[in-house]
């Protein structure tokens, strides 16, 4: 079983891909233009040194928004809340950041670690609604969501903790000085930015903390069964405030390489969907952290790619209803596969039974 | 042994059953005009019912309104969705398009029948193949932001437009009541005092009203009609409620989710219609600004009724009116509520209802303290009062909420 | 099976010889009832008796293998339920399928609305016919009234309301008295009297001796699969009614000496425990268990054996009273504390509560035992041990896997109980609580796992055995108690107790 399980996890994200590059290549059909020559342009510029760059760039950031839906899913907890839980972290971590003053290393991690705070504590009021009231988390995130941007929106007026550098028209936080930035790695004619590494790190400890710790067991055995890990003495309601808490956290750091290794404080410019991204990388990536790495390369390799196609007439956000149809693929594969295995199963339960024959006795019938 | 006892009145059924009469309703109302003029009066921020607010609450709601009964009708059936938003963008787009191409009116039908396929995806989706209502809603959320953005850019330059505007279309026929509006126009402009408030008020909604408006307002009338009076809306309510106990008797609930789920893209699909032929003349990128997911905050805040998506939509309508249009009403528009939450705390007090009267006399020290130490409430809260209101109603009012027992779940013909 | 001409042309439904087999099972054989037109019929049984599977293919569910069945005197072919609702036989279910946010009338006529133009509904007309209906029937329900305030009696009559409202001339009720309180069952007689009277019939499922006895007019005894015999209540009494519930003779138990230790595993004092909904499931239950031997629970399902168990394991609180388990009180000790004091669980559902069944077997291993050595090393888990472990389980179980690194769903029903019982039973537990430990298991593991349970005993083990299966908890017991209506209602000696002490005391029945 394990090796058709390896089989259709690869199956299925592959199938997605090809299904959704169908479908754009009759779009492209329609617009009357070439789909592979278009798709060969996406490729060689995605792969052009200097765009690289700026993929693997996006590509740390969308990485922490995948692990942070991973956790969530992994308890069949579905945080859309990504998106007000990440702009809290950056944030924070830039408006600390740049209040204080501390040797660099401590800087930097002082930075990350109010990212995460900030991101766990708005993460923990859905927490606290679901679990204290039964509040559909997707509702309270969504509504957080805009709640966040309200607020950090009103903080940046500039006799808040907001400032407006001289020619510049966007409003944005005071900025973080030399010991709270973190480097970046020349590479590729570009400049990647050295949070990667963070990244790797935080990759790293979710697999570690899902597989190796008792918490990771919990927290899977509840995904997999509410009722056996109930049973086995898991308190399900702790369970799920704390993965919110974690998924939160973890969405805090989002915008972090960012905002270490290039703006150095934080403004409106900071893009959203954040949220659906690391949701469908999640589903991409299975929850897995090499997987969900390899989907959030294609994601920001598609994005950075995408503006080639202006060039022959094809406006990029085709690029956009791509990744839309990849996802709605994926979960039907899914679907699709989660029902022949139901059936297989079903089939050989029936068959286990005919083995265990028992015996109806004898008895002493009376007339009637 | 002991005995079991029935389950006793709902909490709160007391209170409620208190405003049930029409002549207490009304008297409600009157209270809180009177209210309202006293604090124009006090604090000379006379823009809170005047003819201009009125008119452009109507118009901030209507598409909070039509996200909202969209909701409504795929919430009823047991269905959450999520793809409002994306829904209402494929309506600004293709009424937009199609309005330029062949008038306003073909705008509203090529908005409808987009709408309904829309809905009748997600169903699909939802229903037969059964992916998750969210994933399948966000699906859609970001499909039609992309496609609406790659079909302006391909079709809209050549004619006028450009890439994030369409070019402008026809405006729909508006008229004014007869009789009626210019009666209202006089007495408002004779300052009397609570009179002319209510004139006014009543003004603007009867004068430069579109035909669309008016039959968008039609359908909340027409949707509670659907749910209580007719067969399918029995059946409807069921799929929503308890889909086994309606398996049981032999009710197709799939088939009518379809229904209802299409119909949902459909509505949601007619607001963002509106947005681009009524409210104003072109589709614009960004246009719905998260009025779908409004939508369902109105649906929660309206307990799951027709009415209640109405008055919640006008509500939401009223507080973005008044905050593009006079900042400082709102903080007097604060003073107000803050006026009758101490109202209701003494009325609290007398039925030595000890719990309710001590929160709403703090609301209403709190609304006052803000009224006395802001100037202006800043744009952002104002804008957010939506999301916040249905956060608190979602924390504390959750027991007088009855939303449709099994929506969002997910269901399997023959399941048990 | 000769029948007089006379009692052909009354009965209003028979069944004659009918067969159904599952793979494996054999849920009904040649079974044969006659129904008189205007009678309540009662159908009693214990578990496994056959009764639901009867009653199912009576409401068209199901198609029987073999057999007739005759409605109105005509043999008939079921192959839905509205096949059946169309001659005229109407289901009360045991589990309601109602709306609390609608209407009475709103529940009672959906999917049979009157309209005009197909689509508008004939509210006055539906709320008029409801009324009669209920009138006539002397049905105490309001059209009007939201189902949310109703209680569970009402609700039940909401329930015979859906069925009359539809023509049924045969109710069949499963199990009507489980959810009610002795008031609301005196209503329900009073109610059913009235149907009767009308000329309906009614055919009434149950396990309960006393109310069958009371309401009846005939009386059907099943047990393993068969008709056994039929009654009238004032030629019978409940001895014999028990008698034939249980069957002949008793196994005799097996486990060998007592050897009983003063220490005390389990003791339950007066415990008492409401569900959600305000009804009362466990009503003073006390149960004492030491270290050494074996108490079996005898009893239906569905008279507070699961909440007991949850009780226990500290899954909920009781409202009253106190459970003690090992020194620890178990409502304010968390479960993992409680398993780690060394009490194991065999849960009743092993595939819901006691397996991951899209996991690994090794990783099953450690369901249950994360919270201490070996499974775990403070925070991390020991995935060696839980191998290593595993393998030994499945040696010394049996378990027929083709390894430990395949999902649990891959193992058939009997070799998953088998892993269960091997996990749960190492390291010695002090106490272990088994619900249906052999179900679904072949004989041959089946005595693998009675050997081990009594190792268990002989080493100082208490076991409180939950079980079903007659010959399992009188070979195995050393004391039966039986629990009925959420009370232990006495405690048996195996080797002394005739079967109808035991029928007796499942059922309800007060000394005979």
């Amino acid at each position: 079983m394990t090796k058709s399980r390896i089989f259709w996890g690869i199956v299925a994200p592959t199938a997605a891909i090809i299904n959704s590059l169908f479908f754009v290549y009759i779009i492209l059909k329609l617009r009357g233009v070439e789909p592979i020559e278009m798709f060969k342009l996406m490729v060689s510029y995605g792969f052009d040194p200097r765009n690289l760059v700026s993929e693997i760039n996006q590509t740390v950031a969308y990485y922490m928004a995948g692990v942070a839906a991973a956790i969530g899913f992994k308890m069949l907890l579905f945080n859309i809340g990504i998106d007000g839980q990440y702009r809290m972290g950056a944030f924070f971590g830039a408006v600390v950041g740049a209040a204080v003053n501390l040797p660099p290393v401590l800087h930097v991690l002082l930075i990350i670690l109010v990212a995460m705070l900030a991101g766990g504590a708005w993460a923990a009021i859905a927490g606290y609604l679901k679990v204290k009231r039964g509040v559909n988390e997707v509702i309270s995130n969504i509504m957080l969501n805009f709640i966040a941007a309200a607020i950090i929106a009103f903080l940046l007026s500039p006799n808040l903790l907001g400032s407006l550098p001289e020619g510049s028209q966007n409003l944005q936080t005071k900025p973080i000085p030399s010991s709270g930035q973190m480097p970046t790695i020349k590479a590729f004619e570009g400049e990647i930015y050295s949070f990667l590494f963070i990244a790797v790190v935080v990759g790293i400890g979710y697999w570690i903390m899902l597989n190796k710790t008792v918490f990771g067991f919990n927290l899977r055995a509840t995904g997999l069964s509410f009722r056996a890990a109930r049973a086995s003495g898991v308190n399900a309601p702790r369970m799920i405030f704390i993965t919110t808490v974690l998924s939160g956290a973890i969405a805090g750091l989002v915008g972090i390489g960012t905002l270490l290794s290039d703006t150095h404080s934080y403004s409106m410019a900071f893009p959203s969907g954040y949220a659906f991204t690391g949701l469908a990388l999640a589903l991409l990536g299975r929850n897995h952290p090499v997987g969900i790495f390899f989907a959030a390369f294609l994601w920001s390799f598609l994005e950075r790619s995408a503006p080639v196609l202006e060039f022959e007439g094809v406006p990029p956000e085709i690029v956009i209803v791509m990744q839309g149809t990849i996802v709605l693929s994926i979960v039907i594969a899914y679907e699709v596969v989660a029902r022949i295995n139901l059936r297989q199963q079903q089939r050989a339960v029936g068959s286990a039974n005919s083995e265990n024959q028992i015996p109806v006795a004898e008895q002493v019938k009376e007339t009637k | 042994m002991s005995t079991n006892t029935n389950s006793a009145a709902k909490p709160g059924s007391k209170a409620k059953s208190f405003f049930k009469s029409p002549a207490r309703i009304t008297l409600l109302i009157a209270g809180i005009f009177l209210i309202i003029s006293l604090v124009e009066v006090i604090t000379g921020a006379t823009d809170i019912s005047s003819p201009g607010t009125s008119g452009a609450t109507l118009r901030f709601a209507i598409p909070l309104l039509m996200a909202g009964l969209g909701g409504l009708w795929a919430e009823r059936a047991g269905v959450i969705n999520i793809g409002l938003e994306g829904m209402m963008i494929v309506g600004t787009w293709t009424a937009a398009w199609f309005g330029y191409l062949h008038g306003p009116v073909v705008g509203i039908l090529a908005a409808a029948i987009f709408g309904l396929a829309s809905g009748f995806f997600h169903a699909i989706m939802t229903v037969k193949v059964g992916i998750d209502q969210a994933v399948s809603g966000l699906a859609i959320n970001l499909i039609a932001a992309g496609a609406a953005r790659y079909l302006s850019g391909i079709f809209f330059p050549p004619v006028g437009g450009d890439r994030t505007v369409s070019p402008p279309v026809e405006t729909l026929p508006s008229f004014s009541v007869p009789f009626i509006a210019p009666i209202l126009n006089s007495i408002d402009e004779k300052n009397i005092f609570l009179v002319s408030n209510i004139a006014g008020l009543l003004y603007g909604v009867t004068k430069d009203l579109s035909v669309v408006t008016v039959g968008f307002l039609l359908l909340v009338p027409f949707t509670s009609w659907i749910l209580w009076r007719s067969k399918f809306g029995l059946r409807m309510r069921f799929s929503g409620e308890n889909p086994m106990a309606a398996e049981s008797l032999g009710i197709n609930v799939y088939r009518t989710r379809y229904i209802a789920i299409s119909v949902s893209g459909m509505l949601a699909s007619l607001g963002g219609a509106y947005l681009a032929l009524v409210a104003s003349s072109v589709y614009r990128e960004g246009q719905t600004a998260g009025r779908g997911f409004i939508g369902l905050a109105t649906v929660i805040f309206g307990n799951w009724k027709p009415s209640g998506v109405f008055a919640g939509s006008i509500l939401f309508g009223f507080t973005d009116a008044i905050r593009v249009r006079q900042a400082e009403s709102v903080t007097a528009l604060i003073l107000a509520a803050g006026i009758v939450a101490l109202l209701l705390s003494i009325f609290y007090t007398t039925s030595r209802r000890w719990k309710p009267a001590a929160s709403y006399f703090t609301i209403g020290l709190v609304a006052l303290w803000i009224n006395r130490s802001v100037e202006t409430i800043p744009q952002e809260f104002v804008t957010v009062f939506p999301n916040v209101a249905t956060l608190l109603v979602l924390t504390f009012l959750a027991q007088r909420l009855t939303p449709p027992a099994m929506a969002g779940m997910p269901y399997r013909r023959g399941s048990e | 099976m000769q029948l007089s001409n006379v009692r052909e042309i009354s009965s209003v439904l028979e069944v004659i010889g009918v067969e159904k087999r599952y793979p494996g099972v054999v849920a009904n054989r040649d079974v044969s009832i006659q129904i008189a037109a205007g009678t309540i019929h009662a159908i009693i049984g214990e578990n496994g008796a056959g009764k639901s599977t009867l009653m199912k293919t009576l409401y068209g569910l199901i198609k029987p293998d073999a057999g007739q069945i005759k409605v109105f005197g005509s043999e008939v072919n079921l192959k839905s339920p509205q096949d059946a609702i169309a001659l005229g036989i109407g289901m009360v279910h045991q589990h309601f399928k109602l709306a609390d946010n609608a209407t009475v009338l709103e529940n009672v006529i959906l999917g049979s609305e009157p309209t005009r133009f197909g689509f508008v509904v004939r509210y006055e007309e539906a709320r008029k016919k409801l009324i009669e209906i209920a009138e006539n029937y002397g049905l105490d329900i309001d059209p009007d009234e939201p189902l949310s305030n109703l209680g569970v009696g009402e609700r039940q009559r909401v329930e015979i309301a859906k069925v009359l409202f539809r023509g049924a001339k045969i109710l069949i009720l499963d199990e009507p008295t489980a959810v009610l309180v002795p008031q609301e069952v005196d209503e329900l007689f009073a109610n059913l009297r009235e149907l009767v009277k009308k000329g309906l019939t009614v055919i009434f499922i149950s396990h309960k001796l006393d109310e069958v006895l009371s309401i009846a007019d005939d009386i059907t005894i099943m047990r393993q699969g068969t008709t056994v015999a039929t009654r009238k209540p004032n030629k019978t009494n409940k001895k014999e009614l028990a008698e034939l519930m249980v069957g002949g003779e008793l196994p005799k138990p097996k486990a060998g000496e007592l050897k009983v230790s003063p220490e005390s595993i389990l003791s339950i004092k007066s415990a008492s425990y409401f569900r959600a909904d305000g009804r009362q499931i466990l009503d003073g239950v006390n149960l004492e268990l030491h270290g050494g031997e074996i108490v079996g629970l005898a009893g239906v399902e569905g008279n507070g054996q699961s909440e007991l168990i949850e009780l226990i394991m500290g899954l909920i609180q009781p409202a009253s009273g106190s459970v003690e388990v090992l020194g620890l009180d178990a409502a304010t000790t968390l479960t993992r504390e409680i398993r780690n004091a060394g009490v194991a669980y065999i849960p009743q559902d092993r595939q819901r509560d006691g397996l991951l069944m899209t996991a690994p077997l090794w990783e099953n291993r450690i369901l249950g035992h994360q919270f201490a050595e070996p499974m775990a090393k403070s925070i991390w888990v020991n995935k060696g041990a839980a191998m290593e472990d595993s393998k030994r389980v499945v040696g010394e179980f049996d378990v027929r896997t083709p390894g430990i690194n395949v999902l649990a769903s891959a193992l058939s029903g009997g070799n998953q109980q088998k892993f269960i019982v091997g996990r749960e039973l190492t390291g010695d537990p002090k106490l272990i609580v088994a619900a249906q430990p052999t179900r679904g298991v072949d004989v041959g593991a089946q005595a693998i796992i009675w050997e081990h349970l009594m190792q268990a005993r002989s080493k100082g083990a208490g076991i409180l055995l939950i079980s079903a299966d007659l010959e399992e908890l009188f070979s195995l017991s050393d004391r039966i108690a039986v629990m009925y209506s959420g009370k232990i209602v006495s405690i048996l000696n195996p080797a002394k107790t005739t079967p109808e002490d035991l029928g007796l005391a499942m059922t309800g029945a007060k000394s005979a």
